[in-house]
C-alpha cells in the first residue's frame, strides 16, 4: 500500500492523522520559543512597576495613541544608540502590557526620553508644540490639562496589571490613591512614595491631577530606571 | 476520482488522472530553475540556523557557531566609530578652551559635534538657532543669564540650573506680590518703571519715581542699580531689548508677582564631557559668546 495522494485521499483517518501531525509541527515551532521567554528578560537592577500617577499616564498615553508616532524602542543600532541613549533592554518594559515599543518615529523615540526636558517644557509642548518647535507636527494635547483625572477606576488597573504579572503588593493597593497625590504635590511629603516607586518623578501639580500631569509623570520615567554603570556586558548578552 | 494517468497528446504533458465530465487537468511540472532555487533556499536556512543564533531550548538557545549578537556588533561599531573620533575628541576632553580654540582642525571637529548635539537635544527648547523662546533664553543675542564665557557655558550644560544636580546653577527669586512684600500697585509702580528704564519704553507717570524707589529697595541687588543683571545670581539683564519671558510689560508684573523660574536638565547624566565641551563651542559660536 502506497502512500499516494490518492490513497490519502480516500482514507479520511489517515488524512486526518497526517493533517494532525502537519499542524503539531507548526505549533510547536511557534509555540515553544515562547516557553523560553523569561530567559531573554535581562536581571537589571532597577526596573519597578508603574506608580499609580505613571501608569494613569500610561493609559493616557496608550488612549491618545501616541505609539502611532513615537516608538520607544532604541535599536542595536549605532545611528540609534548615538541619538537616544543605550539601546533598549526587554527588561525595561517588562511591566508594560501591552508594551509600547511602537512601529513608527513620526516623532523621535521616547525610550529615554525622562529627565530630557524640564517639567515646564513637557507641559507646554504637550499643550502646544509648535510655540517650541515650530516645525512639528504634533496635535495639540491642551485638553489634557483641563481634564480632571479619573481615579475611581485606579485599583481596578492596578489588579488587572496583577494579574497579567504585575508585582503590585497589598500595601501598593491600599496606598495607591496616596501615592498617586503625593506625585502629583511638590509640597507633600514623598518618602513612602520615594520607598515604594524609586526614582519617581513628583510633578509640580496641586494634588487633584489632571490627565496632562499623569502624562508627564509617565513621560518623566522613560528611561529613567536602570542605571545602566550597573549593568553588565554579560547581562546584556545574556 | 483519479483515473489512469495519460499523457496529453496536444503538450505531451501528463494529466492528473483526474476527471471531471470529461474535462481533464494538466499536471505541470514546477520549473527546474524554481525546485533548485526552492532546494538550495532550504541548505542555506540550515547554514544559517548553523551560523547564527536560531533553536530555542530549555534556559537558552542555539548561540550559532559565528557567535553573532545584534547587542555585540552595535558595541564593536561604536567601538569602531569611537576610536575614530577618539583622536579629536580625547584633545578636546583634555585640553583647556584657550588651547582648543588655538587649533582650527579641533574648533572644526567641536563645531560638528556640537551642532549635532545641539540639535538633538538643546534645539527644542533654545530653537534652531539658539534664538530662544518665552521662558527658554536666547544663546545668539549675547544676553546671558549664567554668563557667556566657554567656561560658564560649560558649567551651565554639565550641571543644568535647577536641575537637582548637587552642583546645578540655582538661585529663587522671591515672589515679591504672592508673598506680600510687594502691593500690586507697588508691583505696577515697579512695573512702570523697568518698562520705561529698563525695556526701552520711556515713559512719563506718577508711577516711575516711586517704581525706583522700589527697584532700588528690593530689586537692584540682583539685577543691578542700572539693571545690569548678574551672572553670579541668574539675575537677568533687565537694560536689554531681549527679554526671557517677552517684551511685554504683564510680563514684568508677573514675574514680581509670582516668579517662574526655568529648569535646564544636567547634561552629565546624558552626555560625556568631551561633548559638551564640543556643544559648548558651538552654542558660544552661535552669536553671543563672550
Amino acid at each position: 500500500m502506497r502512500l499516494s495522494h490518492a490513497f490519502i485521499e480516500r482514507n479520511a483517518i489517515v488524512l486526518l492523522v497526517l493533517a494532525l501531525l502537519t499542524v503539531t509541527i507548526g505549533g510547536i515551532v511557534e509555540i515553544v520559543p515562547l516557553f523560553t521567554i523569561e530567559t531573554t528578560v535581562e536581571h537589571v537592577q532597577g526596573v519597578r512597576p508603574y506608580s499609580p500617577l505613571e501608569l494613569r499616564g500610561r493609559d493616557i498615553y496608550v488612549r491618545e495613541g501616541c505609539y502611532l508616532c513615537h516608538s520607544q524602542m532604541i535599536r542595536t543600532l549605532r545611528d540609534d544608540v548615538a541619538r537616544y541613549g543605550h539601546y533598549s533592554l526587554a527588561a525595561e518594559s517588562m511591566y508594560d502590557h501591552p508594551f509600547q515599543w511602537g512601529s513608527k518615529r513620526i516623532g523621535p523615540d521616547l525610550a529615554r526620553v525622562g529627565g530630557k526636558y524640564s517639567d515646564a517644557w513637557m507641559y507646554a509642548h504637550l499643550e502646544h508644540p509648535r510655540r517650541l518647535v515650530p516645525e512639528s507636527l504634533m496635535p495639540d494635547f491642551a485638553f489634557l490639562a483641563r481634564t480632571p483625572l479619573e481615579t475611581r477606576d485606579l485599583l481596578a488597573r492596578m489588579k488587572t496589571n496583577i494579574e497579567v504579572g504585575v508585582p503590585y503588593t497589598k500595601a501598593d493597593l491600599a496606598q495607591a490613591e496616596a501615592d498617586l497625590r503625593a506625585q502629583d504635590d511638590p509640597s507633600a511629603d514623598h518618602s513612602a512614595l520615594e520607598k515604594r516607586y524609586h526614582g519617581a518623578h513628583v510633578v509640580p501639580g496641586n494634588g487633584h491631577p489632571t490627565e496632562l500631569d499623569a502624562l508627564v509623570a509617565y513621560l518623566q520615567v522613560l528611561g529613567t530606571m536602570v542605571d545602566f554603570k550597573d549593568v553588565t556586558p554579560a547581562q546584556e548578552r545574556q | 476520482m483519479p483515473g489512469k494517468i495519460e499523457k496529453d497528446s496536444v503538450t505531451g504533458t501528463e494529466t492528473t488522472g483526474h476527471e471531471w465530465d470529461g474535462i481533464r487537468e494538466l499536471n505541470t511540472p514546477l520549473p527546474k530553475w524554481w525546485v533548485y532555487v526552492w532546494l538550495a533556499s532550504i541548505v542555506w536556512g540550515i547554514g544559517y540556523m548553523v551560523a547564527y543564533p536560531s533553536v530555542p531550548y530549555g534556559s537558552g538557545y542555539f548561540h550559532g557557531l559565528l557567535g553573532y549578537s545584534s547587542r555585540s556588533h552595535v558595541a564593536h561599531e561604536v567601538a569602531e566609530v569611537d576610536a575614530k573620533r577618539d583622536i579629536y575628541m580625547k584633545k578636546i576632553a583634555a585640553e583647556p578652551f584657550s588651547a582648543i580654540e588655538k587649533d582650527p582642525r579641533l574648533m572644526q571637529v567641536a563645531e560638528i559635534a556640537g551642532a549635532s548635539t545641539f540639535a538633538n537635544n538643546c534645539q527644542p527648547c533654545h530653537g534652531q538657532g539658539g534664538e530662544g523662546r518665552i521662558g527658554y533664553p536666547a544663546l545668539a543675542a549675547g544676553a546671558w543669564i549664567w554668563g557667556g564665557t566657554l567656561d560658564a557655558i560649560q558649567r551651565t550644560v554639565t550641571y543644568g540650573i535647577r536641575s537637582g544636580d548637587p552642583k546645578a546653577r540655582d538661585s529663587q527669586m522671591p515672589p515679591f506680590g504672592k508673598s506680600g512684600m510687594l502691593k500690586p500697585e507697588q508691583i505696577q509702580q515697579v512695573a512702570s518703571f523697568v518698562w520705561s528704564n529698563f525695556y526701552g519704553h520711556p515713559t512719563k507717570g506718577e508711577d516711575i519715581a516711586p517704581g525706583a524707589k522700589i527697584f532700588a529697595a528690593n530689586c537692584a541687588v540682583c539685577h543691578g542699580p542700572e539693571g545690569q543683571g548678574n551672572p553670579a545670581f541668574g539675575a537677568p539683564r533687565l537694560a536689554s531689548h531681549v527679554h526671557l519671558y517677552g517684551d511685554f510689560r504683564a510680563a514684568i508684573v508677573r514675574q514680581v508677582t509670582d516668579p517662574r523660574m526655568g529648569v535646564m536638565p544636567n547634561w552629565n547624566q546624558r552626555l560625556d564631557p568631551a561633548t559638551i565641551k564640543a556643544v559648548t563651542i558651538y552654542v558660544h559660536d552661535l552669536g553671543g559668546g563672550q
